[in-house]
């Protein structure tokens, strides 16, 4: 193996400067594609993110049809053993309990629909760090009497923090459920669409005004590994037998899930193009490589050599261009994606009204999971596979007498 | 001992509409420790017998004994291993691997051979010393002139040991000097070590040392003669 190396290292160096531009045009490839797929990627999984622990956590347990119907008839008491498979299950790593449904909120002549979300305080702040987004005011303390209003509806609203809101809705089994509540506090996320989803207020209170005391319409689960989500859910549906339902986040939140998908299936037909290209310049090295040494190439076989150790020859050549263009493309794309991770790139004007009209907040995330560089390492692979046949058919059809005389 | 039995060779080229008869039944010996040259005019089949000697193409018809193996019954890749183990080739144009020093040109044969890496550096340095590039073992084919590369491929012919060393048109693209000195070497080595040289070629230096003389015409042996030392 090592003097097939150390040959086939030779061999891609005695046409110095095609090679570089062959190992060139790889490392464009893999310093665009990596690029591309690392902002794509600290996309998605900031719009997850913003899904998942701004809002829905992971996995949600309902009392059964509650997602179809979202009312506060499908409301549920969790009982101990409900609590003890969760504090059992050692990949989830909080839960919060959530009361939620629709009601009108008014002040002076403005009146809004929007959602109403009863929350425990002092664990919401645990999990989802509400606190940090209040933007004028106070967070809400365990009992509190007061309502938080994101931004958006807050402005629709025309209230200010210390105004007085009326909420109407209704409660239990066709009971009224109307009350006051004074703004204590005004959130800002960071994503525009929460800032207009509704306001919180303590879970007690929210029992209370909807005739449901001691009773939720969810329970919002926080899990380690975002990979395990399917498998957490059916282990769960398993251990509860299937009393409840359970929602994972993408369930919930089709429209962010398809978007991504949709969006991903665009990237990869730009990747694919980028990829065509890295590979046909891949190609026409490989083409020039075998045309300028088929007399040597017989003479190889001619003196001795097997026409299998010969394709392994061949087979280091290409591969080692490949990796030359790759290990280049890592040197470079990582330390510049590692910087973008911890420094995103906010967008101003046209583009930022664009992402803000999507719902999503107008910066650039990147990412440096492990996987959009193994997926580059792959790529190439399988890209100087696919060249990698020419040269062994090539070899494997050589005519000795007729290479020997070209 | 015979280290070559012909028999009734004939290779018929069927590649275009006319037949092309390039071996007519060509019968011949070759015993251990000859010197011999194969001539003949161009088309007359010289290259193509050598080309069948050296098991680099299939007869049509006959049979070709090298040692007692018939080796138009090999399969492809055990005549590979046949011609590595039994064959020595010497090239009109030297064709070594330009990116490999001649040490390691002549080491690269042992090394497919499966020969122990100090045992196959030492064969290769004494074969370089033997054809008397002692002083350029570490130099490429680039660096070396026509002379000193045939010379090279000489040493890498004879480093396996071969059977017998088949050389086609050695000396063709060589100044006078350098086919002056490359012959003497090798029959020098002829003399010394017993090996076989078959030589095909047009140059009359190399059919002055030859000792055995055979002519080729339209694919068929029209003369054989042994010269006495």
């Amino acid at each position: 193996m090592k003097t097939n190396l150390k040959l086939a290292w030779r061999n891609i160096w005695r046409n110095r400067r095609r090679t570089l531009i062959t190992v060139a045009s790889i490392f464009f490839g893999v310093l665009l594609s990596t690029f591309m797929t690392s902002m794509q990627e600290g996309t998605y999984s900031k719009m997850i993110d913003n899904v998942v622990s701004f809002y829905s956590g992971y996995i949600q347990i309902h009392q059964n049809d509650y997602w179809d119907n979202k009312t506060i008839e499908y409301t549920f008491q969790p009982n101990d053993s409900l609590i003890q498979v969760l504090q059992e299950n050692q990949e989830i790593t909080s839960y919060v309990p959530r009361l939620e449904s629709f009601t009108l909120m008014s002040y002076e002549n403005s009146t809004k629909g929007a959602a109403l979300i009863g929350i425990d305080p002092t664990k919401e702040n645990q999990m989802t760090n509400l606190s940090r987004w209040v933007e004028k005011g106070q967070y809400l303390k365990q009992g509190d009497d007061g309502i938080l209003l994101p931004v958006n509806l807050a402005k629709n609203l025309g209230v200010n923090l210390n105004d007085t809101l009326v909420l109407i809705s209704q409660g239990y089994h066709g009971a009224s459920a109307a009350a006051l509540f004074p703004v204590k506090g005004i959130l800002k996320f960071p994503s525009p669409a929460m800032n207009n989803l509704g306001g919180y207020i303590d879970i007690k209170a929210a029992q209370e005004f909807f005739s449901v005391p001691e009773k939720l319409t969810s329970l919002v689960l926080m899990i380690d590994d975002y990979s395990k989500v399917n498998q957490i859910k059916h282990q769960l549906q398993t251990e509860l037998k299937d009393r409840y339902e359970i929602m994972t986040w993408d369930e919930m939140d089709p429209v962010t899930k398809n978007m991504i998908e949709a969006d991903r299936s665009g990237a990869y037909l730009t990747k694919g193009i980028l990829y065509a290209l890295v590979g046909f310049g891949i190609f026409g090295t490989v083409i020039m490589m075998i045309a300028e040494r088929r007399k040597e190439m017989g003479i190889m076989i001619a003196i001795g050599m097997q026409k299998s150790r010969l394709s392994k020859i061949l087979f280091y050549e290409t591969t080692l261009i490949g990796l030359i263009g790759v290990i280049f493309g890592f040197a470079i794309s990582l330390p510049f994606i590692i910087y973008l991770v911890y420094h995103p790139i906010p967008l101003t004007g046209e583009a930022a009204k664009a992402y803000e009209q999507f719902g999503l907040e107008a910066v650039m995330y990147f990412s440096a999971k492990w996987f959009i560089f193994a997926r580059q390492v792959l790529v190439i692979f399988i890209l100087t596979m696919v060249v990698y046949l020419y040269p062994l058919f090539k070899t494997y059809r050589l005519k000795l007498t007729e290479a020997l005389h070209s | 001992m015979n280290v070559i039995e012909v028999k009734d060779l004939k290779k018929v080229y069927n590649s275009t509409e006319v037949k092309v008869n390039a071996l007519n039944g060509i019968d011949l010996t070759i015993e251990k420790g000859e010197f011999t040259a194969i001539v003949g005019p161009s088309g007359s089949g010289k290259t193509t017998f050598l080309n069948m000697l050296g098991g680099l193409d299939s007869p049509t018809s006959g049979d070709i004994n090298i040692g007692g193996t018939e080796i138009g019954k090999l399969s492809s890749s055990k005549l590979i291993d046949f011609r590595l183990q039994n064959i020595g080739f010497v090239f009109q144009a030297y064709n070594l691997i330009p990116v490999l020093t001649a040490l390691e040109n002549v080491e690269f044969i042992m090394q497919m051979q499966g020969v122990d890496k100090k045992q196959r550096q030492q064969r290769a340095k004494d074969l370089l010393i033997q054809v008397g590039l002692g002083d350029r073992i570490n130099s490429r084919p680039s660096k070396l002139s026509g002379g000193q590369q045939q010379r090279v491929a000489v040493a890498r012919a004879l480093a396996s040991k071969p059977t017998f060393v088949l050389a086609d048109e050695p000396t063709a693209n060589l100044d006078s000097k350098s086919t002056e000195n490359l012959l003497s070497m090798m029959e020098e080595l002829n003399k010394q070590e017993k090996i076989t040289f078959i030589f095909s070629t047009h140059d009359q230096r190399v059919v002055n040392k030859a000792h055995r003389v055979i002519t080729l015409e339209d694919g068929k042996i029209i003369s054989d003669d042994r010269k006495n030392e």
